[in-house]
């Protein structure tokens, strides 16, 4: 019953959705509001479709029922309740579902925020939108359809791939989807610039918001599939250039180089067509990065199953950059800059040059991820791109970008007189030298780390000279410190949000650094009551246990931990064996602390318990990529408030 | 850039995307495996209707081994009857169809083998230590093998009628 109804429901959807995209264009170009509302009213209908069909597969996935292949594929009997749940999205053709809802969910908020208030633009901005959940629902149809039967009915499914039975599966991937698919509005704002020909300011400041709202929720997208590599993969780290986290994390890239841009727009009429390139490449490497994923182009660890998907994927990746470009070219003329850089000191040319360094950025991630392909191509030969050459570009260009980001916000507009230069950076430079010169006294050998420390010393000092005289400022008024500060957030929100998140990057800089240049790992085979020792810690093996959970079977090693002179602790790393799985899935167990995690994988054991080898790690300063996590929340909250400077 | 040249800015992107498109033509999965052209490796297992199977006694056959599993849908489910043909077609003429079901449940299996119809000999592998011997990466892969023993093709993926059809033909010619 399911697989018809699910069906049903999306074909429905599929042909509402393209007449709304119709719709909408024709209102807009004939002038008749009656066909702009038709098409309001597919939207909202395309909305409640898609609603319809995310819940008919929970539910065929609470109740096992077996006949949709996608639940047969995806979960058996012994599949706990949660991720039955997280089951809905955790495989290619549900994670399309996922994705279209979203969009379809934005285009909704965009509708009922913008049909007043963007009169000219917002038709041509429903039919981009409504064509881009055309295309996911013809995807779900035809190349990917998650309501097919399975012929026959088998008694019990194959389960959920084990590595994603984690806390991180329901958070991830919204995160990840609602920042991916949260760029189709800028992005649709963008298109409908060029084609009404209104290419100034306007689209700009009215996605603001929400490029701020799609970044943000792609920053903390990545943040938590780092989490959940670092935990749950047991490899130690949580990042590892994998071609799938590079594809999330060009469009974050492009789309940080775009929320500064913006500013300059803004402020001094320059940077049009920039711009506009930029929203268009951010959202095509959104596009790009689910064309990599489902394609089966490239072997990822993230890569779904493949099938005739990828051509379309292409296809409309090809249709959506062909036709920007097409209409950039048809607008070339008003794309042409107004305003002009008066001097190389200055913040327009400090943003610049962070823009230069982001989108460089991109494209050296890109040209890493695709040169397997290229390689292939043009030598015929196999090869695959690793963490050094990613590292090796990439360092340089984050450490100039932190430093950007000290003179960014605080440089003069136009041409910045030496008094201006002196007055705002003398202090942090110097603060930033000697840091500098401590970290080398004190015996740090990385040159990478004494940089990248010293920077992010010298941008906090940046932030803080501006706030300290900030409030003071406030405080001659006849303020007291604590409301000046407080008054000073909330009236320029926006700037100051925008400081908040520079702080939430370095103190993840911070961690980054930590975990490249201090992290100690060993890997050995223990008796018994026999105990070793790593960075601080002293660890003992206890012994193993063996239980039988609903959905799979699992050693547990027991190793007491003591850190210093303190009372011991227990950890117990253990290896599951599912049915389903060829191999064991490693699970991890970890200490988390400001300074460091110890961190403990279960190697080969023996299954009389008398020896286990382990893999023992202490990673320092992880955490503080995490805590970033929570201050880029706040700052981001922040920015996104309503100003208040107007009204107060 | 004035005039007629800016419509030559989308062509800007065609070779990415032309490269793109080439990499369908690529299989980054399809890694060559190191057994082919090798000895098969001997097993011996019980099969589900308690009788043994042991490859080593199977030399001067083509033999067709499949690993598969129960819960493996639909590549195992779409293979299964193509299979069953290949064996029913071939089985005069010395070729042996040889399944081997892998991290499994009996029940499940007994099941799949019934709503098929197979009537070729299929085993569990208990240990896992004849998938180990294959380096199985997943189900289903097929491995052809020559009268010589030797491992003549490794087929990952649902096997369809006319890669069946004609690695064998290629096997029964090569006499």
């Amino acid at each position: 019953m399911i697989p018809e109804l699910g069906t049903g429901a999306l074909l429905v959807a599929l042909a509402l959705c393209l007449y709304g995209a119709v719709m909408a264009a024709l209102g807009a170009r004939r002038g008749r509001t009656a066909y702009i509302e038709s098409a309001q009213h597919a939207a909202l209908a395309v909305f409640v479709l898609v609603t319809t069909c995310i819940l008919l597969l929970a539910y065929a996935f609470l109740t096992f029922d077996f006949s949709v292949r996608y639940v047969a594929n995806n979960t058996n009997l012994g599949t706990p309740f949660y991720y039955r749940i997280t089951a809905v999205w955790g495989a290619l053709e549900g994670s399309i579902v996922l994705w279209s809802w979203m969009v379809a969910l934005y285009t909704l908020v965009v509708v009922l925020r913008h049909r007043t208030s963007a009169r000219e633009l917002y038709p041509w901005v429903l039919t981009v939108m409504l064509s881009v959940i055309s295309f996911f629902l013809l995807v779900m149809t035809v190349a990917a359809p998650v309501f097919a039967r399975s012929v026959p009915i088998p008694a019990d499914g194959r389960g959920l791939n084990p590595l994603l039975e984690d806390s991180g599966m329901i958070t991830h991937p919204l995160a990840l989807y609602l920042g991916f698919t949260g760029f189709t509005v800028p992005f649709a704002f963008a298109v409908a610039a060029l084609i009404t020909g209104r290419v100034g300011d306007f689209w700009i400041t009215t996605t603001r918001r929400w490029t701020i709202l799609a970044w943000y929720f792609l920053s903390l997208g990545l943040l938590i599939g780092g989490w959940w590599s670092y935990h749950v993969l047991g490899w130690g780290g949580y990042w590892a250039w994998d071609p799938v986290e590079n594809a999330a994390f060009m469009p974050w890239l492009t789309g940080t180089a775009f929320l500064h841009s913006v500013m300059i727009q803004e402020r001094r009429r320059m940077l049009r067509l920039w711009n506009i390139a930029l929203v268009i490449l951010t959202f095509s490497l959104t596009l790009f990065g689910t064309f990599l994923t489902r394609s089966g182009v490239i072997a990822s660890v993230h890569a779904f199953t493949q099938g005739a998907i990828g051509i379309f994927f292409l296809s409309f990746l090809a249709l959506v950059v062909l036709t920007s470009l097409a209409l950039i070219a048809w607008r070339w003329d008003d794309l042409a800059a107004q305003g002009v850089l008066d001097s190389v000191v200055s913040r327009e040319s400090a943003f610049l040059l962070n823009n230069v360094l982001l989108v460089a950025a991109a494209f050296t991630v890109f040209f890493g991820t695709v040169f397997p392909l290229l390689s292939e191509a043009v030598r015929g030969v196999k090869v695959s791109v690793g963490a050094p050459f990613f590292n090796q570009v990439n360092v340089p260009l984050f450490l100039s970008l932190i430093f950007l980001m000290g003179v960014g916000p605080l440089i003069a507009w136009r041409r910045a007189s030496l008094d201006n230069l002196k007055r705002n950076f003398l202090g942090p430079v110097l603060i930033g030298a000697v840091a500098a010169l401590v970290l080398r006294l004190l015996g740090v050998r990385s040159t990478v780390a004494v940089v990248a420390l010293a920077l992010t010393l010298f941008v906090s000092a940046t932030i803080l000279v501006d706030l300290v005289r900030a409030t003071r400022a406030r405080r001659t008024m006849g303020e007291r410190t604590l409301p000046a500060l407080g008054g000073l957030l909330l009236r320029h929100n926006r700037r100051y949000g925008g400081f908040i998140v520079h702080l939430a990057v370095l103190v993840m800089a911070v961690g980054v650094t930590g975990s490249q240049a201090w992290s100690v790992h060993t890997e050995m085979t223990l008796q018994k009551g026999e105990q070793t020792e790593l960075g601080g810690y002293r660890v003992r093996f206890d012994g193993l246990r063996e239980s039988q959970e609903s959905n799979h079977g699992k050693v547990t090693g027991t190793f007491t931990v003591v850190a210093g002179r303190g009372a011991g602790d227990v950890l117990e790393p253990a290896k599951k064996f599912y049915p389903q799985e060829q191999s064991p899935i490693a699970y991890v167990d970890y200490r988390l602390g400001f300074i460091d995690d110890l961190y403990l994988v279960l190697g080969d054991f023996a299954r009389d318990g008398s020896h286990a080898t382990v893999k023992m790690q202490v990673n320092r300063m992880v955490s503080w990529i995490w805590i970033g996590g929570l201050i880029l929340t706040l700052g981001t909250l922040l920015s996104v408030l309503p100003e208040r400077r107007k009204i107060a | 850039m004035r005039g007629r040249w800016r419509w030559l800015l989308p062509l800007a992107a065609v070779p990415v995307l032309a490269l793109l498109a080439y990499g369908f033509k690529l299989n980054p999965r399809d890694v060559p495996s190191p057994l082919v052209g090798r000895p098969a490796s001997p097993f011996t297992l019980t099969a589900f209707d308690g009788t043994p199977v042991d490859l080593a006694a199977l030399r001067g056959k083509i033999v067709v081994v499949n690993f598969w599993a129960s819960w493996c849908n639909p590549a195992c489910y779409e293979e299964a009857p193509v299979l069953e043909r290949g064996w029913r077609a071939y089985r005069d003429r010395d070729v042996v169809v040889l399944g081997v079901d892998i991290q499994d449940k009996d029940e499940a299996a007994l099941d799949f083998i019934r709503s098929f119809s197979l009537t070729f000999k299929n085993s569990p592998d208990r240990n896992g230590k004849v998938s180990v011997d294959y380096g199985i990466y997943g189900v289903p892969e097929t491995f052809f093998i020559d009268r010589a023993g030797r491992i003549h093709r490794k087929h990952v993926g649902a096997v369809t009628d006319q890669v069946f059809r004609e690695t064998v033909d290629t096997l029964l010619a090569a006499q």
